[in-house]
């Protein structure tokens, strides 16, 4: 078995990786933050929330976020006039103990003066992340999620259930796994029910599905592009039964909210949709506001499912990208880190690549880079939503 | 093995013995004939990897199964070797949204 290894935080998670979170409270931060990370490429990391009216949801993203285990240390660019609580976003990052530090532009002299300010403190605070030691971790420490974005009618037969092998032994290793959006499990409420840990949460999980079918109803697009059907997807119910099996077969141990930790190892459904009445615009506007959450409910990593070709990655924690088919895989082989497309073509079986992308995931939480972090892809997106609380049957103990 | 399985051309997968499409492995192209079941199709068009086809008659109204599962219904009677796809399939959900210039498809 692979010896892990991560960063020791104080909330007694571990970090695959040590880095500096740079955070811009409002999009007119934005380009003095991201001026200050530039030169960090490898080290210091770029996110944040653009909007100047408060909202819990985003709040809460941040805060997961400056305390996640791959970060090491926190600078907030603010401009100063913005709603954002930045007072209450530094004062949780302090309590973690990690460094951070708040620059507000309209205190500090204007952009020069907080791109240089803000150099010197990632510098220093780099220096001291590089330095530092690692931990022996276990496999049961791991989060891991799973996303599948540019699918197409390859996605399902191939990547999809390897991944769903990876997350069965993964979860047998005691890891917390988590699949999400609920926009893509329409037609597979039932089945994925029966799956439930105790029939309640199998309630609370067909009552997610039918939240997400009267979302997209309401705004009348289902989370179905224009590439899913030139690559061979008809409908949402297809596409769903397809992406359901990034799941694997394990039981559902809950259903989570962003945001929401995994009490402990099992197989999680998060839950993306908002609730309450339409507002807001589309639940998630591109894949990665999906990786962003599963970030914010811990996931030290995602696995990423594609067959059009997506070239994503994120700040913060690796994306390992799947190939679903061979000729995608040709096509852009620079940016996949396994190939599915194997198992189209008769020369690997799903248990041999469902093995390949377990013992992936091992090195990459081990250190080694994907491909898109070693391409230097960060994508990042936050955006305004709104969510009540979980019910009583979500986490059943 | 079912009858469908033994008796269709090894480009095309029944993923569910329940199932009324096959899935193709890889692209295959306009004017080959191919086995579907027991039957020589000829394919007016070419039909790209991912893409499916019916391995029974289907009527119009009838769920399209595919995981043995229902991916929604006919919008007309669709035969044996027909490409299943946004002409004659719609989502009992929300209707699918793809772009009318788009012939990558059929390539």
């Amino acid at each position: 078995m692979t010896a892990l290894a991560g960063y020791p935080r104080s909330d007694g998670r571990k970090g695959i990786r040590n880095l500096v979170a740079v955070a811009y409270l409002v999009e007119c931060a934005h380009h003095v933050a991201r001026a200050i990370a530039t030169p960090f490429d490898d080290s210091a990391h770029l996110i944040g929330f653009p909007g100047c009216f408060p909202n819990d949801y985003a709040q809460r993203i941040m805060q997961q976020l400056g305390t996640h285990p791959n970060v090491g240390a926190v600078l907030l660019v603010s401009l100063g006039c913005e709603s954002f609580d930045r007072f209450a976003l530094e004062q949780t990052i302090a309590a973690s103990g990690r460094p951070v530090e708040t620059l507000v532009i309209q205190h500090q002299g204007g952009t020069r003066a907080t791109i240089e300010a803000g150099r010197k403190w990632v510098e220093e605070r780099a220096r001291e992340l590089a330095g530092a030691e690692r931990v022996p971790m276990e496999i049961s420490e791991l989060v891991v999620g799973t996303i599948c974005g540019g699918s197409d009618g390859t996605s399902g037969l191939s990547g999809n259930p390897a991944v769903g092998r990876a997350f069965d032994t993964l979860v047998s290793e005691g890891a917390a796994c988590i699949f999400e959006e609920t926009g893509e499990l329409i037609g597979c409420e039932d089945i994925m029910a029966a799956r439930a840990a105790t029939p309640a949460l199998g309630d609370e999980l067909r009552a997610s599905v039918a939240k997400a079918a009267r979302y997209y109803a309401t705004l009348g697009y289902g989370s179905f592009a224009a590439g899913n059907a030139t690559g061979g997807l008809t409908t949402i119910e297809e596409k769903s039964m397809g992406a359901y099996a990034k799941s694997g077969a394990s039981p559902i141990s809950g259903l989570i909210k962003p945001g929401d930790i995994p009490p402990r190892g099992g197989l999680y459904l998060m839950d993306v949709v908002p609730d309450g009445e339409v507002r807001f615009g589309f639940p998630n506007i591109a894949d990665n506001a999906e990786i962003v959450e599963m970030m914010a409910s811990g996931a030290h990593l995602t696995l990423f499912v594609t067959g059009r070709g997506s070239v994503v990655g994120s700040a913060l924690a690796p994306v390992i990208k799947i190939a679903a088919n061979p000729k995608m895989y040709e096509r852009l082989s620079d940016d996949m880190d396994i190939n599915a497309g194997r198992i189209l073509t008769g020369e690997a079986t799903l248990d041999e690549v469902g093995r390949e992308i377990h013992d992936l995931t091992l090195r990459v939480a081990g250190g080694e880079p994907t491909r898109s972090e070693a391409l230097g892809h960060k994508e990042f997106i936050l955006t305004y939503k709104s969510f009540e609380p979980l019910g009583p049957s979500c986490l059943p103990a | 093995m079912t009858d469908v399985t033994r008796n269709t051309d090894p480009r095309l997968i029944l993923l569910d013995p329940a199932d009324n499409v096959l899935v193709l492995r890889q692209d295959i192209a306009g004017g080959e004939t191919l086995r579907v079941a027991g039957h020589r199709i000829t394919l007016e068009r070419g039909i790209a990897m991912g893409h499916k086809l019916a391995c029974r008659p289907i009527g119009k109204g009838e769920k399209v199964l595919k995981y043995g599962a229902p991916i929604g219904s006919a919008t007309r009677d669709i035969a044996i070797g027909e490409h299943v796809h946004l002409d004659n399939l719609k989502s009992d959900y929300t209707a699918t949204y793809a772009l009318a210039g788009n012939q990558e498809a059929s390539r």
